[in-house]
């Protein structure tokens, strides 16, 4: 049960957060402009890495609040 | 005669009182401190099962959680399977019989109360032997928060099975147990260990009133961890270690000090270390005759074991090779001591080989906050442990910002010892009866038909024999079973390895993790306003989400399908009700909840008046349909929106995460109110008189009460905001009062409606009715897969909005192939109901699939059953013939539009 800092909560366990993916995949600013596989590459394509990964959390049972940070996705550590 | 083995005096049982027990049918006594183990071993009791595979006789092998062999069903007083004799704490009237690997479940409900309880310390500490303690006692005098767990009766660990220094084990026992800030908790066992010190253990209260929890699990959160769970002793794989009267030496010696019961008459022993000498002089000063010690360090070994019930006799070779047989009913064995690193593998720790120890230890690397003391780290030596834990106290309770006190250590030497000496297995006899794995019954010659395959791994060896997968979870057998297979492929162990250790530790019944969330507790129910009017009047309920809706009100002598004809007829030619609140209602205001609808809705929300109301569909932005409502505009910056039920709290989350992630600068909020407004759908030719006798101020005219408007009013003398909405086709409003208004509303409905005969309708009666006019259920009719235009809906699909969520894919050549699946209707030509989920083929004899039925019902209006289908270029199928897949064969079925019921829609005004 990995302890999870919201940040206007504090950290609270992860039982109380809904888990988002990969952070920082901005919806296209002009998605005409993107052939239909770059399209296809925001849709469906993410990293899996192992290791940091920057990933979004929404505190869902909590303030709601949607947020990133860092995980290290072999031992779960929180890094930032 | 009654407890033959027990000795004259000594141990920790309660001599004073006698606990009356059956097993396997016969009638045995114990007393208080006791196991049901320690118990039978007291009336001369062996053999308690039989090998899971092989049927061998099995007896009682070890004295605590580690036992493979001693699997009990407990009978009476509540059935509970596969626990182990050696930790089933004795009772009066206790009713248990051996299992030969499988239990038998209860077939009643558990009259038990189970229970979870959380807590939050600065320092755990696991296990209450000498290292435990001492941790405990240190940290506690800093005055820091201390949980201690413990999975016996009472605090000691080892100290309990050598008899040594229990006076400071109660002393601080009792210190502990009565400083503020500390929780003792005995008869606990911590089954796993989680991310950021999370700990779970699970207490065991046996002997309580039935009203009070008869196990507790424990939530534990902790600044700092101390393992101090001890060591596991192992045995040595030889022909015939499995016979009953087989035992490990340390269990042995915890038989006579802690329970005052001699295991048997005359003993052999074999070990590689010292620790089993001292059982045999424990032993020996009990009654025990010692016929030999067979220590493998000076050359001695095993060659036979002769009995099958019980141990008869026992065959040893000499440093000289000279073999003798000695009579003995015992035979004790020490291969080793493991330390028991079950929980820091699940912390993430690594167990590394130790040679020196000749065993698996913690690495001591371990990146949770936590660490290692006494012979959990491969420390066996008492003045080591108590040093190891006092130090280990000492520093849990600084990294709380605390200063540790001093306390009081017993007096102890450490014995200079001979280093131990890792036996795998003996030569001689059938490697077939040679175990390493007593619960699986896995021998060295099912490991060496493991490595004979190629096999060069313990997790794969592990997979192919099972060795370490029964309930105890390899605790006796998993260092023993790594050490067989390197000597059979020549490696080093601690390049072999062992495997992972998962949790939890020691089995755990569901009725525990479960705890008071069962029944009624499971999950939320969540009912209507309505919901004690549908119960009295005997609606039937469905469960949508964690809603009960109405289903179909039967009257008297009606069946579902009758009563849902009955209903239907009634929206289709009079009036009828339904109870509509369940829907998601979701209130949107701010200046830019008009752009922000715009981009989420697939069709166009601004252009929309206030009073107006417009049906409204949202994808997701692989274009795919996610939900459908219709949105009101109740001023420039205020918007309702429905959902559908089962999707409410998806599309509030969903609204959310793009206002906070994508476009944080929106002025928008989102509350929701689903259960602030309770809804009456009216339907039907004659719902516009009933409502015109209810809101006599409301214009209820077509030309003064449009279509898709909304209207404030008053309704049965209550504040209402009333839609012009229709699911159905047929005239229809939807009338929305505050919750706590919704049965006068209802029963002045029922009143106002009586001369029309007004009907109460449920769930199943609305997806016929919404069927027959092809509108889609979200979730029914669509399956995450299927977009806007395949469900026919491209009108309300944009195409002036420069952009919303998923327009972008409507152009992927994927979404705008014409062999896309489409929602048409189905009409069976024989008359039948088809199954949902049928299959679609185009021919009687074909295989392939075009599609699928995804609704289908009989329908008052049409006379007959119809469908509605997601079938590959649908459209195009119109007036075909396909055939759907029954049972016992398929039937033909003809392709129509989506929309069955008048097509034209001139019913909708009344």
């Amino acid at each position: 049960m990995m302890l999870i800092p919201c940040p206007w909560c504090g950290p609270r366990d992860e039982s109380e957060f809904h888990y988002g993916g990969q952070a920082g995949v901005a919806y296209p600013a002009d998605p005409d402009a993107l052939s239909d596989e770059e399209w296809a590459r925001y849709l469906f394509f993410r990293d899996n890495p192992k290791g940091p990964f920057r990933e979004r959390w929404s505190h869902s049972a909590g303030c709601r609040r949607w947020f990133s940070l860092v995980r290290d996705t072999v031992t779960n550590e929180v890094l930032r | 005669m009654s407890q033959a083995f027990r000795t004259e005096a000594g141990g920790l049982v309660d001599r004073g009182r006698a606990l009356a027990f059956l097993f396997d049918g016969r009638e045995y006594e114990g007393h208080p401190g006791d196991t049901l183990a320690s118990a039978l071993l007291a009336n001369g009791v062996h053999r308690v099962s039989s090998g899971i595979r092989t049927g061998r006789p099995r007896g009682i092998f070890a004295a605590g959680v580690e036992e493979p062999n001693a699997l009990v069903q407990i009978e009476e007083p509540f059935p509970e399977p596969m626990l182990t004799a050696t930790t089933v704490e004795l009772y009066d009237g206790l009713v248990a019989r051996g299992l030969r690997g499988r239990g038998r479940l209860a077939a009643d409900p558990d009259p038990g109360r189970y229970d979870g309880m959380y807590a939050h310390c600065d320092v755990l500490v696991i296990g209450a032997g000498p290292a435990g303690l001492a941790a405990a006692a240190v940290a506690a005098s800093s005055g820091a928060r201390v949980v201690v767990v413990d999975d016996q009766i009472r605090a000691g660990g080892s100290l309990l099975g050598t008899g040594e220094h229990l006076d400071w084990v109660d002393r601080v026992a009792a210190e502990l147990a009565a400083a503020p800030e500390v929780r003792l908790l005995t008869r606990t066992t911590a089954v796993g260990y989680y991310d950021d010190n999370y700990v779970v253990a699970v207490q065991r209260r046996p002997g309580l009133p039935e009203h009070r929890a008869r196990e507790r699990v424990w939530r534990i959160r902790a600044r700092r961890v101390v393992l101090a769970t001890g060591a596991h002793e192992r045995s040595v794989a030889f022909a015939g270690n499995d016979r009953p009267g087989v035992m490990l030496a340390g269990s042995a010696r915890t038989y006579v000090n802690r329970y005052g019961v001699l295991p048997g008459r005359r003993a052999v022993v074999l070990t590689g270390n010292d620790s089993a000498h001292d059982a045999a002089r424990d032993l020996a000063a009990a009654g025990v005759e010692i016929a030999a010690i067979a220590d493998l360090r000076d050359g001695w070994a095993i060659t036979g074991v002769a009995g099958t019930e019980r141990v008869e006799a026992v065959t040893l070779r000499t440093p000289d090779g000279i073999e003798r047989r000695l009579e003995a009913d015992l035979l004790l064995v020490s291969g080793g001591w493991n330390p028991v690193g079950a929980l820091y593998s699940q912390a993430g720790g690594r167990l590394v080989h130790d040679p020196g120890l000749a065993a698996f230890r913690p690495d001591g690397n371990c990146r949770q906050a936590l660490e290692v003391a006494g012979a959990a780290a491969g420390s066996y030596t008492l003045g080591v442990c108590l040093a190891e834990g006092a130090a280990a106290g000492r520093r849990a309770a600084e990294a709380a910002g605390l200063e540790a006190g001093a306390i009081v250590l017993p007096e102890v030497s450490d014995p200079e010892g001979r280093p131990p000496l890792a036996v795998w297995t003996l030569p001689g006899g059938d490697p077939a009866t040679a175990f390493v794995d007593l619960q699986r019954d896995v021998t060295v010659a099912d490991l060496t038909r493991a490595t004979g395959t190629g096999m060069r791994s313990a997790e794969h060896v592990k997979r192919y024999t099972t060795a370490g997968t029964a309930h105890d979870q390899g605790k006796t057998s998993g260092a023993l079973t790594s050490g067989v297979i390197a000597e059979l492929l020549g490696v080093e162990v601690g390049a072999l390895g062992v495997t992972t250790f998962r949790p939890p530790f020691t089995p755990v019944s569901f009725a525990a993790l479960a705890g008071r969330n069962r029944g009624m507790r499971f999950d939320p129910v969540r009912v209507t306003a309505l919901h004690a009017w549908h119960e009295a009047n005997g609606a039937r309920f469905e469960n949508v989400g964690q809603w009960k809706r109405p289903w179909y009100y039967p009257r008297e002598g009606e069946d579902m399908a009758a009563a849902v004809l009955r209903e239907c007829w009634a929206a289709r030619e009079g009036v009828a009700m339904m109870d509509a609140s369940t829907l998601g209602k979701i209130d949107v205001r701010g200046p830019d909840a008009a752009v922000f609808l715009d981009r989420l809705y697939t069709n166009m929300i601004s252009t929309l008046a206030p009073g107006a109301i417009r049906y409204g569909v949202m994808c997701r932005p692989d274009g795919m349909v996610f939900d459908d409502g219709t949105v009101i505009r109740l001023a420039e910056d205020r918007f309702l929106v429905t959902t559908t039920t089962g999707n409410a709290a998806a599309v509030l989350d969903w609204m959310e995460e793009w206002l906070q992630t994508e476009w944080p600068e929106l002025r928008v909020h989102c509350t929701s109110v689903t259960e602030q407004w309770a809804t009456v759908a009216l339907v039907g030719p004659d719902s516009r008189r009933v409502l015109a006798t209810l809101a006599p101020a409301l214009d209820v005219s077509r030309a003064g009460f449009p279509f898709m408007t909304w209207r404030d009013a008053e309704v049965a003398g209550r504040t209402a905001r009333v839609c012009r909405i229709s699911f159905s086709g047929e005239l229809a409003y939807e009338i929305n009062v505050s919750w706590w208004d919704a049965v006068a509303l209802w029963e002045a409905l029922l009143a106002a409606g009586a001369p029309f005969g007004i009907t109460p309708y449920g769930t199943e009666t609305m997806h016929v009715l919404r069927a027959e006019k092809g509108y889609p259920i979200i979730g029914q009719d669509t399956d995450g897969t299927v977009t806007p235009h395949d469900l026919g809906l491209g009108w309300a699909v944009s195409r002036k909005k420069a952009d919303f969520i998923g327009r972008r894919s409507f152009s992927r050549t994927d979404t705008a192939r014409p062999d896309r699946k489409q929602l048409v209707g189905l009409l069976p030509d024989a008359g039948s109901l088809l199954p949902e989920g049928s299959h679609l083929l185009t021919g009687p004899d074909e295989t392939a699939a075009l599609g699928h039925v995804t609704s289908s019902y009989h329908s008052a209006a049409l006379g007959r059953t119809f469908a509605l289908a997601l079938v590959r270029g649908g459209r195009d199928l119109i007036g075909q013939t396909l055939w759907a897949t029954l049972d016992d064969g398929v039937t033909p079925v003809t392709v129509t539009g989506s929309v069955l019921y008048d097509p034209e829609g001139t019913r909708r005004d009344g």
